[in-house]
């Protein structure tokens, strides 16, 4: 059988099959989530900074493969960036990062970057830090 | 890689000996209009009118009281529009189920947006409507009841004969939809107390674009279509010749095969139910088991989103669907699902497996090594997995 999807690129196809950075960091430095069962996608993503960089990353999502690729892809784009840098990584970019989403995937399955940014959040707020 | 296809309620192959037969009908041997006077149209209309008797034989009707649709969509619209168009002097009230096919539930929905009310029943959490209630909705207004036979997506048979009784001792039309059941279980419209009754082809073997509706004689009922006398003007435009013919071959053999048929699927459908359910957690059969056609199974994965499964269960060569919500293109996951009460992210994470001729026992084998490995790893990605809840709200 094909290994073509017509609905998705290869790019997501990858990153459904062998997600990276699957998994979760104890004691993670900060932890974001957003959707929720009811719509059927969650994204978790845990980070690890040190000296203000995305030390290390890691993710779990349910949903779609749509959505774990572009949590895969994120976790990919994140790793090694500023906290600076990765606050404008957004859902758009982690989309084009794939070679795009089908149109009924951007809104509901895409949302691993808004994680990331609550995750960056959550660490800025236990470090007291002003963001 | 081995490929197995689980998606027979969603359409299935043409048998051989229905592409056999229709065959004839597509090229110069005989490819008449049936309304035509000379040989070609009459031989074409032999053709018409035998595969009417068979289709007929089918669900115990008369052959002139099947009309040919161009398929089950068609069907449930004639129906529904048909009888309210017919009918609507009488009363404006229409009763069906909250889990009926979207031909009958938005054809329902667009008449309650003019001039009809609407009532759709509940149904239990196993997916049955229950009799009482649509008892109870009856009013004096109530001129049609249309309850599915058996549900296309948790396989559920519904109490077709009772409601047909109560709905003939109340003088109320009564319409199922049963594309799911025709070939599967045995069907008399006089047993079931049916007035109209909706058949599709494509679902028994035979071609796309083919079914039909049973309009028991005296029941009145207004076209969808006008422009010709065929089909005594119920449903004009020149027959699908082939098509008709493939269905009349189709409801044949499905007639002939089906006591051993469903017999062994049964089996099978056991077979996998039973085996998924020892080897994976926290899954559960939606639907009731008994009250069950044979060739359905249709689990709810916790924890794990439908499409993802899909996808991987299609790069395993398995063909199945789902009630997720990344599957239909809406929003929402199956009606049918959440009106059995079951919550969004379990019908998220929903299975359908139907089962058809092509499979063998080798083929459950086969899903039932691969599916737990799936399964297991979709949840090990998953936050809602059971170990994780409640660590980042």
């Amino acid at each position: 059988m094909s290994k073509m999807n017509n609905m998705y690129s290869e790019k997501v196809m990858e990153h459904f099959t062998c997600p990276h950075n699957v998994g979760e960091i104890k004691e993670a430095d900060g932890i974001g989530e957003v959707g929720s069962p009811v719509c059927g996608d969650i994204t978790r993503v845990y980070i690890q900074v040190e000296d203000n960089i995305i030390k290390d990353i890691k993710f779990k999502t349910f949903g779609c493969s749509a959505a774990i690729a572009s949590s895969s892809m994120l976790t990919e784009m994140a790793k090694g960036k500023t906290l600076e840098e990765a606050l404008k990584i957004t859902d758009a970019d982690v989309a084009a990062a794939l070679d795009g989403l089908p149109p009924q995937k951007m809104h509901c399955s895409n949302l691993a970057a808004s994680a990331l940014h609550k995750a960056i959040e959550d660490y800025q707020n236990k470090n007291n830090i002003a963001s | 890689m081995r490929r197995v296809y689980l998606d027979h309620s969603a359409t299935t192959a043409v048998r051989p000996e229905v592409l056999e037969a229709m065959l004839p009908f597509l090229k110069e041997e005989a490819f008449g209009n049936p309304s035509s006077i000379y040989s070609y149209g009459r031989e074409a209309r032999k053709a018409v009118t035998e595969a009417r008797e068979k289709v007929a034989k089918l669900i115990g009707a008369k052959p002139e009281e099947i009309y040919y649709t161009s398929g089950g969509t068609e069907a449930d619209n004639l129906a529904l529009m048909g009888v309210a168009a017919a009918y609507q002097e009488r009363g404006r009230h229409i009763i069906t189920s909250a889990i009926e096919h979207h031909a009958v539930l938005d054809t329902a929905q667009y008449l309650g947006r003019h001039g009809f009310k609407v009532t759709f029943v509940p149904v239990t959490p196993a997916g049955l409507v229950q009799v009482e209630d649509v008892k109870r909705a009856i009013t004096d207004e109530t001129i049609l009841i249309s309850i599915m036979h058996v549900n296309n997506e948790v396989g559920t048979i519904q109490p077709i004969r009772e409601i047909g009784q109560l709905a003939r001792e109340r003088g109320i039309i009564f319409h199922t939809d049963a594309v799911q059941s025709v070939g599967k279980l045995p069907i008399n419209v006089e047993e079931l107390n049916v007035d109209l009754l909706t058949a599709s082809s494509h679902k028994i073997y035979g071609p796309k674009g083919s079914g039909c509706l049973y309009v028991r004689k005296g029941i009145r009922i207004k076209p969808l279509f006008y422009g010709g006398a065929q089909e005594r003007k119920r449903r004009p435009g020149t027959e699908n010749v082939p098509a008709i013919v493939g269905f009349g071959r189709a409801a044949e053999l499905a007639g002939q095969e089906m006591d051993s048929e469903m017999e062994r699927l049964r089996r099978l459908r056991d077979k996998l139910i039973d085996g998924v359910l020892s080897r994976v957690e926290d899954v559960r059969l939606n639907g009731d088991r008994q009250q069950r056609v044979a060739t359905n199974v249709n689990f709810g994965f916790s924890y794990i989103e439908g499409e993802s499964l899909l996808l991987s269960l299609d790069m395993k060569g398995i063909c199945a669907s789902s009630g997720s919500a990344c599957t239909s293109g809406s929003l929402d996951p199956s009606h049918v699902l959440l009106a059995m009460g079951i919550p969004h992210e379990e019908a998220h994470g929903s299975v359908r497996m139907t089962l058809g001729r092509d499979n063998t026992e080798a083929d459950i084998d086969y899903v039932l090594e691969v599916l737990p490995e799936i399964v297991e790893r979709l949840r090990a990605m998953s936050p809602l997995n059971k170990d994780n809840e409640g660590e980042a709200k």
